[in-house]
């Protein structure tokens, strides 16, 4: 997903290697390999989800005021909301906004930060310097509230949001891949490249940036939890998705004022972010003990 | 000598970092909206008043002399009136961060208290039962959003159990009964000035579930991070050397190994301080608490220009003193880190 023009560069056989062994480990570990069934699955249901939904009008967005607030039963498993729409289909076609567009917003951080990491870190200099300086002060924000703020100046609306984290988000994989890059600048490939006189950016896109992308992954998974969460919690502020358009994060919100009586409309969506972050976060831990990026930080 | 060098060329950098950060939020709040006269206004704004607000807030000026004029009302105390209540920001953040505040302290000092003893037990047990306990906690700590942990609490405590109340920060008959007299601010330290134990304890009950919803996040980060560190320094020579001497494994656990796993644990603790910073926010709105988070939200979805570079402002500020702080507190714990 994220890696793909970078990978299509030739990869490095090294890297060819590691990810048959994050393969490996992948299914060898129990838990890492549900959690990829789950998120898998859940990946397939946001795809096709007008097929997989029951009502996949109400998911849309359709009201159905006779269903008001019905307790789940048999036909309406998770029950219906205050405008009588399925809960389980807003679930499932909430899957989307919720899941897809996460994705997006780290692939595109990724395509934006890696790039600035591996020029700052192989370039060294005032390069280096003048793109650290500019990650530096996105760092010293609690980026969650600059996404807020920048949400909210762009207009509400989920693309938005979208943006918004974006701009937030890249700063992270710039360090990242800057801090990759400077220890493979040292390593004989890369040496050997320059004394026979490869240009500069064919290194970086070639050498530098392939060898990257392990790192970058294990990154990009454990974000995945947490962007996902980001965006949940912009929509459920009002920033995000706009009603009737389903997604998790504001259907939480839409249900918070029949909480103690009718839980279900927000408990479900609420336990559908939770599993699915839940899910990468475990992904996540495997990865991180192979990896451990943190080393380059 | 050393120290005092290390500590002023740390507090410039907090200064400079502190100017770049208003340079980001003056391109949030005064270029990225399309026309922020009109924003500042509101939705109904006529052309004439349009024009009238671009001249009055300079938006006919250059960029950088309108970031000038901006820094220099910022620098004065002047953070405009807010849109939706049309009282300086200034006045609505100072009246409301009390109440923040005290839920932040209050979370983070739980997540402290409950997270670092977590993961160093954890990495003390390695493996086993506890650990494994301990581990399936932290993690779902960290994946659970505060805006769905919050609805549960609610769920079983008030709902179910009857054991806490639903939201507010103190019970409404306390204004009769038993009134805090404001000192400070802090109900909690106000009304331990007074000794109004009633209220107080109304106070804790009030604060008890949304500072748990707060600390959730943290907690599990911080146990995560400290196992981490722990282990990480538990592979050192020195403890080996220490376990080969036949010292006691408590001993190496809690007093060699711990030792030198705290400056780590401090960065963590100052970056989840961050990330509690924006959680405040959910929560506040969750349990209806009266501080700045009910605000910011109103401010956002009504595109409050001000008042959302007030508080962005504010973010920022208590980021950079965290950070600060936690520099300065490792630099005084290890002093390796004065010396680089």
């Amino acid at each position: 997903m994220t890696a793909i023009p970078v990978i299509s560069l030739e990869p490095e056989i090294q890297t060819r290697r590691m990810s048959r062994h994050v393969f490996n480990v992948i299914l060898r570990d129990p838990l890492s390999l549900i959690s990829t069934i789950v998120i898998i699955l859940f990946i397939l249901v946001a795809i096709f989800c007008y097929q997989v939904a029951p009502y996949p009008l109400e998911g849309a967005g359709k009201t159905n005021v006779a269903n008001s607030l019905l307790p789940p039963s048999p036909g309406h498993p998770f029950g219906a909301d205050k405008l009588g729409r399925d809960v389980l289909s807003r679930v499932i076609v909430g899957a989307r906004p919720a899941l897809i567009i996460p994705i997006g917003v780290v692939a595109f951080a990724v395509l934006i930060g890696a790039p600035l990491g591996a020029i700052a870190g192989f370039k060294g200099g005032w390069i280096d310097e003048s793109i650290m300086r500019i990650t530096d002060l996105f760092l010293a924000f609690p980026s969650l509230l600059l996404a807020m703020a920048i949400a909210a100046a762009l207009g509400r609306g989920i693309q938005n949001a979208a943006i918004a984290l974006i701009i937030t988000w890249w700063p992270w994989y710039t360090r990242l891949v800057r801090g990759v890059t400077i220890s493979l600048k040292e390593r004989y490939f890369v040496e050997a490249a320059q004394a026979i006189g490869v240009r500069d950016s064919v290194i970086i896109l070639r050498h530098i940036l392939p060898n990257t992308i392990s790192s970058i992954l294990v990154q990009a998974t454990v974000d995945l939890g947490t962007v996902i969460i980001a965006m949940g919690g912009l929509a459920f502020l009002g920033l995000g998705t706009q009603p009737p358009s389903p997604d998790w994060g504001l259907m939480v919100s839409e249900g918070r004022t029949y909480i103690l009586e009718q839980w279900w409309i927000s408990t479900f969506p609420g336990l559908a972010i939770f599993i699915v972050v839940l899910a990468f976060n475990l992904i996540g831990d495997t990865l991180r003990d192979i990896f451990d990026p943190r080393q380059y930080r | 000598m050393r120290k005092l060098e290390f500590i002023i060329r740390r507090l410039l950098t907090s200064l400079l970092v502190l100017i770049g950060v208003s340079i980001i939020i003056f391109i949030v709040a005064r270029v990225i909206p399309s026309n922020a006269a009109a924003m500042y206004i509101g939705p109904k704004a006529r052309p004439e008043e349009i024009a009238r607000v671009t001249i009055k807030l300079g938006l006919d000026k250059p960029l950088p002399v309108q970031y000038f004029i901006y820094m220099k009302e910022l620098l004065h105390g002047d953070l405009g009136t807010s849109i939706g209540t049309k009282r300086p920001v200034l006045l609505e953040l100072s009246s409301r961060l009390p109440a923040t505040l005290e839920l932040l302290f209050t979370g983070m000092a739980i997540a402290v208290v409950v997270g670092v003893p977590m993961g160093v037990l954890s990495a003390r047990w390695q493996g086993k039962p506890t650990d494994i306990l301990v581990r399936i906690v932290a993690i779902i700590g960290v994946s659970m959003p505060a805006f769905y942990l919050g609805l549960l609490l609610q769920i079983l405590f008030f709902r179910r159990l009857d054991l806490f109340p639903l939201a507010g920060r103190f019970s409404n008959e306390l204004r009769f009964t038993n009134p805090i007299e404001l000192v400070t601010n802090f109900l909690l330290v106000d009304a331990f000035i007074g000794s109004n134990w009633i209220a107080f304890k109304d106070v804790v009950y009030h604060l008890l579930l949304p500072a748990l919803t707060l600390a959730a996040y943290p907690a599990g980060l911080i146990a995560r991070m400290t196992r981490a560190t722990m282990l990480e320094v538990m592979e050192q020579d020195y403890i080996r050397t220490a376990r080969a001497y036949g010292v006691r494994e408590t001993v190496v656990v809690y007093l060699y190994a711990l030792k030198n796993a705290i400056s780590p644990t401090l960065t963590v603790i100052g970056l989840t301080f961050a990330i509690a910073l924006t959680g405040t926010f959910f929560v506040e709105v969750i349990y209806n608490w009266p501080g700045l988070g009910l605000f910011t939200v109103h401010s956002l979805l009504n595109v409050d220009y001000p008042a959302i570079m007030g508080i962005t402002l504010y973010g920022a500020l208590m980021y950079v003193l965290i950070n600060l702080a936690v520099d300065l507190l490792q630099a005084w714990i290890d002093p390796r880190i004065s010396l680089k």
